[in-house]
């Protein structure tokens, strides 16, 4: 069974219940149309399980086939620089398919973000530089493809879409509540 | 497959449909041979697409990536394009399979490559090799530990 190398750790984007019993890793790439089809799929996941969830979003941008794949998860980063990573990360997977940088200003103005903040620190190196880092750690925990999924820590091989995932996220739960 | 630490063997394929390319031309350079079934499949397709973005990782460990299988060069040419690949893509096409017989990877029942890698140091050595499930993609950790080990062995020396 394939761990994840990179334990979940304050670097971190966290959503939910940090000591839930559930740990649900996602490595993706917003441009990956996989990816878009799992976005709803988790949000409704995140919202069956509840306080019994934390959920962690880390980047794996395949950036030949998919170009504007790191300015989106750089631009996440930057929102997540006035606390709204999880606003750009869910505008940009509503709107996967518009990803130039004109439209990432878009979103950072409706999501309510410092225009001139996020324009100064969308050019941090350090922002791309852990995009880059969470990409690394994903090659050396076996991500393979996008979207790759870690459950409580190991590689989950089977199929997440429809209610497979919740299902076996359920089961899971069953278990280490026993 | 053939055993590490023995020479992998020489062979000549097209890499585009003017060019050849000789294995023992990239002596100096450590090899990464991805051997893999089909153009266009799935699996392949999330495979070379990965490696697809390791360039620079590879570079890193001297290394340079060649993926092969039994598609014509001018299938090759169209799956590159598409994808964008920065890697050549060989093409083990006529006699069908040869290198891939020569490696010990050729599916005789599929007519394909099997999905195999090899790691092939800067003496044209074999390295590491590693033979995976014809469906499952083997990422790149593998390649990655194996690389990173004969840095270490040669650092140790």
């Amino acid at each position: 069974m394939t761990q994840l190398r990179t334990p979940v750790n304050s670097n971190d984007h966290i959503f939910g219940n940090e000591n839930a019993p559930l740990e649900l890793v996602k490595y993706g790439d917003y441009e990956c149309p996989y990816c878009g089809r799992a976005y709803p799929i988790v949000k409704d996941i995140i919202q069956q399980l509840g306080d019994n969830l934390k959920f962690v979003f880390r980047n794996f941008p395949l950036s030949n086939v998919h170009p504007h794949a790191v300015s989106a998860a750089v631009a996440t980063e930057a929102a997540a620089l006035q606390g709204k990573f999880w606003e750009m990360h869910d505008i940009i997977f509503e709107n996967q398919k518009t990803l130039e940088v004109e439209h990432l200003f878009l979103f950072a103005h409706k999501i309510g973000l410092d225009l001139e903040r996020f324009k100064n620190d969308i050019q941090d190196q350090a922002l791309t530089d852990k995009v880059e880092k969470d990409f690394y750690g994903g090659l050396r925990s076996g991500v393979n493809k996008t979207p790759t999924f870690f459950i409580n820590g190991e590689k989950y091989e089977g199929d997440w879409s429809g209610t497979h995932l919740l299902e076996y996220l359920q089961n899971v739960l069953t278990k280490v509540s026993a | 497959m053939l055993p590490t630490g023995t020479p992998a063997p020489d062979f000549e394929l097209h890499s585009t449909p003017d060019q050849l390319l000789k294995l023992s031309e990239l002596r100096n350079k450590k090899v990464i041979l991805a051997f893999y079934p089909a153009d266009w499949s799935p699996v392949c397709d999330d495979q070379m697409t990965l490696y697809n973005e390791m360039g620079k990782y590879f570079a890193k460990h001297n290394a340079q990536l060649i993926g092969i299988s039994v598609d014509s060069k001018w299938c090759h040419l169209a799956f590159s394009e598409d994808h964008k690949f920065h890697f050549p893509l060989l093409a083990d096409f006529e006699p069908k399979g040869e290198v891939a017989k020569l490696y010990g990877v050729f599916n005789e029942k599929t007519g394909e490559c099997q999905r195999a890698l090899y790691v092939i140091d800067e003496e044209g050595i074999i390295r590491w090799s590693y033979l995976s499930p014809v469906g499952i993609n083997p990422g790149a950790d593998g390649i990655l530990n194996a690389l990173e080990e004969l840095d270490n062995v040669k650092s140790t020396n």
